[in-house]
């Protein structure tokens, strides 16, 4: 039920960014580099406290109105209605080689329990295992791979 | 599920990846072992990365160096070499030495006479420079940029030592 996933390198850069719908792009792009910020005062502050791999970033709503569409209806032009009335959850995760995943939620229908969060973080991790491990591709690199690409689509959510 | 036959097979492919880094078209000389002995780092370092992100099972438990080299003692070595090292000496400076005594490249030349005397020179730097790799590329997905080298004594027993490169 994603709807934005991204992958992003150790030096902050993206491996790999999708969402849905496509025309979005560029927003979810600003969504994600802001939640990077967020990701890195959490990795900070775990430093020498025993905490688990995950992490759970749950509260960063993005607000109805944001800061796009209120900027064009101050000028008078008519916009459209955001494609999400609802919130968007940002969730973050970091692995061991400070590779971050960052997932935005459209949490509209269904409230998305934490496991279910964690289990899609996992299948996300393994895949990245997976990519990580074909001699063919080289760390630092834009993700190619159909299987990830496979694997993405399957969180998605089918939006209209 | 390991087969029975997975160690050996390893023994074997390395040893052929050894004998084709260092074999025909690479030159003999200075120039053909420093290549030689490149690629077969870079080898190693590839696969180091990819067993970083493959084998810790579990939480971001490496809060400090010490940490880190010891899950290589530990988990690495028990899922490559299907063993532990046998002993970890460190300075605290960043300097780590990783003991193996019966390092399993080393069992098979161990058993005669013949590469007693050879062992030493050649070894230690050119045959082991595939787990060197393996060493440097496994902590520097884990966020340590290091250098690895490695010393034979007496066979089949060897040392590999870790030097952090402090940022």
């Amino acid at each position: 039920m994603a709807v934005c996933i991204a992958v992003i390198a150790k030096e902050n850069y993206p491996l790999y960014i999708r969402s849905i719908p496509a025309e979005q792009e560029l927003k979810f792009h600003y969504t994600v580099h802001t939640s990077l910020d967020v990701v890195d005062e959490k990795v900070s502050a775990m430093g020498k406290a025993l905490v688990d791999q995950r992490e759970l970033y749950l509260g960063l709503l993005y607000p109805t109105e944001d800061y796009k569409v209120s900027l064009l209806s101050r000028l008078g032009i008519p916009c459209v209605k955001s494609m999400f009335p609802n919130q968007l959850h940002r969730y973050g995760y970091v692995t061991n080689s400070k590779v971050k995943f960052v997932m935005v939620v459209d949490s509209s229908n269904t409230a998305l329990r934490d496991n279910e969060i964690r289990s899609m973080f996992r299948k996300l991790h393994n895949s990245y295992t997976d990519v990580m491990c074909n001699p063919f591709y080289n760390p630092g690199d834009r993700i190619h791979s159909r299987a990830f690409d496979n694997m993405v689509t399957s969180m998605m959510v089918q939006v209209c | 599920m390991p087969a029975m036959a997975d160690e050996t097979l390893f023994q074997l492919l390395h040893t052929q990846v050894v004998a084709a880094a260092y074999g025909a078209g690479r030159g003999s000389g200075d120039e053909g072992l420093r290549a030689g002995l490149t690629v077969l780092e870079g080898m190693g370092f590839r696969v180091g990365q990819g067993l970083a992100e493959r084998l810790p099972q579990g939480a971001l438990a490496f809060r400090e160096e010490l940490d880190t080299i010891k899950f290589l003692c530990r988990d690495l070595w028990g899922a490559v070499f299907g063993k532990q090292t046998d002993n970890l000496r460190t300075n605290h400076q960043g300097t780590y030495i990783l003991q193996d005594n019966n390092f399993p490249f080393l069992t098979q030349m161990a058993w005669g006479q013949q590469y007693l005397e050879e062992a030493p020179k050649v070894l230690g730097e050119q045959f082991l420079a595939f787990t060197c790799g393996l060493l440097r590329g496994t902590l520097s997905s884990l966020g340590i940029e290091s250098s690895v080298t490695a010393s034979v004594t007496s066979l089949p027993a060897c040392k590999f030592q870790v030097v952090i490169q402090k940022a």
